[in-house]
Formats: structure tokens, C-alpha cells, sequence
């Protein structure tokens, strides 16, 4: 019997941008890879999501990754297609009271002890930097180097980038079982087939745990408003400060103020949050809300067109960091899962963490707050 | 006959006739781009029936509304070319 040359060193499951960027990484260091899809490449969560690269601070081992990944995004946006809408935007972390502006300050402090380059407006700069805002907001919290993109077509051009080292992407193949050494498959119209394979990535977002039952991630529903273009409504990323508060709320729905403007002039609008299972309906009374605190914000708003709402599901875990890393029980499957809403801003770091472990080298960052079995040996993720 | 009133395109003033379709008023007046697309290019009424959206113009200061639905008025301030 000979061993296959076609045989991957890894398959990668999923083509969402964790697995794209997981995908490249992995070929970049010499691996020959397979990255299987059960539908198309960025079709899933990364299809819907905005698209907000930004550094956030609610832990260490958040703002650790969030930040490694910026840095990598940087890197790699002069060599981003057109297609990809990529901007350095910025975010405005808006303080509507003293005390959220006292917040911000403390905030800003955190990120600029880990190179966090950040400016504190005060309220007249910050009417002067947004004049559409409206008046009397406290002041913000600037990060001028966060950046916004277009999902997708960012993921195609990571999955571009692992094709030309050799890597292969099958799309409409839905894995059905990852087993030790390999992964059964079914293509779309097809019968059932076994791909043989030393090292499995399961990357499929909210679908990770149907392929790894025991992974704790959830879906966690947001909608999402694009409106017709109104260029120069606003120039950066602007979010109000007690987004962090209501952004993991458990229970209820949440909304929160956070719009961004794209490269076309065009602005979208988020953001809510629902544990509501699969369910992709527009609950009208959130959408409601939500245009409702934007307007609250941005009162010109009122007075743009919605051309599209749409909704999708972060995969979210319960200490809200990704699953990342070994999972012991199956020899040679690991897990690039459970970003929740940060999926975009932390899949180049996520993917170097990936690739460092199956290399057995080192990574630029601790891989261990992210071990996907800190859920099963509780206390695995204060190692840090 | 309807009346001849007075809109302002663009900063000009113009005589139009009262209720005609905005877009047809300013294709009298050989207006050619109503806006601009958003890869730069010129756009013009297709339709004039409110379907295409191509007719969209900037009026009392809200852009995107389309000049086939809106019938002219006295004092209408109407900017085109935008995006």
C-alpha cells in the first residue's frame, strides 16, 4: 500500500475567516492543507459580520489577542485586494457622561501600557472630529488604529493566499464526523467518504460543537442595517462606552449604539444581542431599539435610507474567549472556535496560535488562556 | 396651462412647470448626471416609474430621493451629482 501524495497534513474544517486565516497560515509555514466548506468560503458568520477590527480590553488574554491580530491585519492591508474595503477608520469609544469619560480615560491607560496607541477627546474636539453626533456628549475614548474591512472578501483572499501554497479548498463538502486521523465527508449530491489526515483544525464557528460535541459555544443572534450611501455622516467607527456593558449581558435582548462607515459611504448599523437558538428572523421590536439609540446618537440618521437588514449568530463561549488550541480527546484535532463577535478582528492571531502548536514552536502570545480544555479543567485559563 | 414656478438646481434658480415629475423637469433643463454611482460613474433616470433608483437626487437637503416620484413645487432646492 503507498501513501497518497495528495494525502493533507491538515485538514482545516470550515472556510469562515478563522479557518481562511487558519488555512493561509498553516500553508505559509510549509503544511499542505485542506480546507473543506459545507456551503462556500465566508458564507457563514464571517458573511454577515461587520467587519470591525478593534482592540478590547475585557481581559488580559482579550486584549492580548485582539491586539496581536490588529497588528497582523495591519501588516497584511497593503496587500489586501480593493474588494476587501479596507480602512484604518478608527474607533470612537463614546462617553455620554463624565463618569463614562473617567471610565474611558482609565480604559485608555490599559491599552496604552500594551502599546495601544489612544487619543481622550474632550467634548468639543469630539463634536469637531463627528460634528453629526449629537451635542453634549462628555467626550471619547480614540483608537486611531483600529481599522474596518469586508469580511468576505478578506476570506477569499486569505483562502487565495493558502491556495498559492498549495493548499485546496472544497466547498459544498459537509463534514460529517471528525474521527482520529481523518474526517468523513459528503460532498453536495454525493455519498459519504473518509479524507485521511494526521491533524484536524475544527474551525466551524457556531457549527463546532455539532463536530466536537463538549465544546461550549452557543449562538448568540445580532442584527445588522445597512443604509444607502451618505458619505462624511461619519468618519470613524463609533461606539457608545456601555456597549462592554450590555455586549455580554446574559438573559434578554441587548442593544447597543455602534455604527460604522464603509469605504462606499455606506454605513452599517449594529448592534444587538439574543440568545434565541437558530432562529434567523428579524425580531422587529430589537431592530426597533436599535435604530432608536443610533438616532439617539446620530440624529441625522433619521433621515438615511435602510436598504437591508439582516441578521447572524456570534459563536460565543461562556468566559467570552475563543476556544483555541489541543483538544485532548481526540488525537490530533484542535479547535480554532468560539470568537463570538471578534472573529474577524482575532483570526490572524488565532490562526499564528494554531500554527505555532501543530509546529510544535513557539507563539507571539500565550496560547493557554485560550485552551479550548480549560472548559473541562476549570481554572485552566488563570495559568495566564 | 399649469403655472411656471421656481426651483433652485445646484444654486441656480430655475422656472419649471408646477407638478411635473422633478426628474422630467430636469431632464427639460438637459441635466445628464442626476448622481453618481459608487464607482464615480454619471447616472440618469431609466425607469421614471420608481424602480430603478437611478433618478435619486439631493432634495431640501436629503439626499437619495428619486426625482421620478417627486412632483415640482414652488421653492424646491434640489442638488444632483452626489453620491
Amino acid at each position: 500500500m503507498t501513501v497518497s501524495s495528495r494525502s493533507p497534513d491538515v485538514i482545516v474544517v470550515g472556510a469562515g475567516v478563522i479557518g481562511a486565516a487558519c488555512a493561509a497560515a498553516l500553508s505559509l509555514n510549509g503544511l499542505r492543507v485542506m480546507l473543506l466548506d459545507a456551503d462556500f468560503a465566508g458564507g457563514g458568520s464571517t458573511g454577515v459580520a461587520m467587519g470591525h477590527i478593534v482592540v478590547l480590553d475585557d481581559s488580559d488574554a482579550q486584549l492580548a489577542l485582539t491586539a496581536r491580530s490588529r497588528t497582523l491585519w495591519t501588516e497584511l492591508a497593503p496587500g489586501l485586494p480593493r474588494d476587501c474595503e479596507d480602512e484604518r477608520r478608527g474607533t470612537l469609544w463614546i462617553a455620554a457622561t463624565d463618569a463614562e469619560l473617567a471610565a474611558a480615560r482609565d480604559r485608555g491607560r490599559v491599552l496604552a501600557m500594551h502599546g495601544v496607541e489612544t487619543a481622550i477627546l474632550n467634548e468639543r474636539e469630539l463634536a469637531r472630529q463627528e460634528p453629526h453626533l449629537r451635542a453634549g456628549l462628555a467626550g471619547a475614548l480614540f483608537v486611531p488604529d483600529d481599522r474596518v474591512l469586508y469580511p468576505p472578501a478578506a476570506t477569499r483572499h486569505l483562502v487565495r493566499l493558502a491556495q498559492a501554497r498549495g493548499a485546496t479548498l472544497r466547498e459544498g463538502c459537509a463534514v460529517e464526523a471528525i474521527v482520529a486521523g481523518g474526517v468523513t465527508v459528503r460532498e453536495r449530491g454525493g455519498a459519504s467518504s473518509t479524507i485521511a489526515s494526521a491533524v484536524v483544525v475544527n474551525a466551524a464557528g457556531v457549527d463546532a460543537p455539532i463536530l466536537t460535541p463538549g465544546l461550549p459555544i452557543v449562538p448568540r443572534k445580532g442584527h445588522l442595517i445597512i443604509t444607502d450611501r451618505y458619505p462624511g455622516l461619519c468618519s470613524s467607527q463609533l461606539v457608545e462606552l456601555g456597549y462592554l456593558a450590555s455586549a455580554h449581558g446574559a438573559g434578554g435582548a441587548s442593544t447597543a449604539f455602534n455604527v460604522q462607515p464603509r469605504a462606499t459611504g455606506q454605513m452599517l448599523i449594529g448592534s444587538s444581542r439574543e440568545l434565541v437558538g437558530r432562529d434567523r428572523g428579524i425580531n422587529e421590536p430589537v431592530l426597533r431599539a436599535m435604530v432608536r439609540r443610533a438616532v439617539d446618537f446620530l440624529p441625522d440618521l433619521a433621515n438615511c435610507s435602510i436598504l437591508r437588514t439582516w441578521t447572524g449568530f456570534r459563536p460565543a463561549t461562556p468566559d467570552n474567549l475563543p476556544l483555541i488550541g489541543r483538544w485532548d480527546p481526540i488525537d490530533g484535532l484542535w479547535i480554532a472556535a468560539g470568537h463570538e463577535g471578534l472573529g474577524i478582528t482575532t483570526a490572524l492571531a488565532t490562526a499564528e496560535i494554531i500554527t505555532a502548536g501543530i509546529l510544535s514552536q513557539a507563539s507571539p502570545i500565550s496560547p493557554l488562556p485560550f485552551s479550548p480544555m480549560r472548559t473541562m479543567h476549570p481554572g485552566a485559563a488563570e495559568l495566564n | 396651462m399649469a403655472a411656471l414656478i421656481e426651483i433652485v438646481i445646484d444654486g441656480e434658480r430655475h422656472q419649471v412647470v408646477e407638478g411635473m415629475p422633478l426628474a422630467a423637469a430636469l431632464l427639460r433643463l438637459g441635466v445628464t448626471t442626476f448622481r453618481t454611482s459608487v464607482q464615480g460613474e454619471p447616472r440618469a433616470p431609466v425607469c421614471g416609474m420608481g424602480t430603478c433608483f437611478e433618478c435619486r437626487v439631493t432634495v431640501a437637503g436629503r439626499a437619495h430621493q428619486r426625482s421620478c416620484l417627486i412632483p415640482c413645487s414652488a421653492g424646491l432646492i434640489v442638488e444632483t451629482r452626489h453620491a
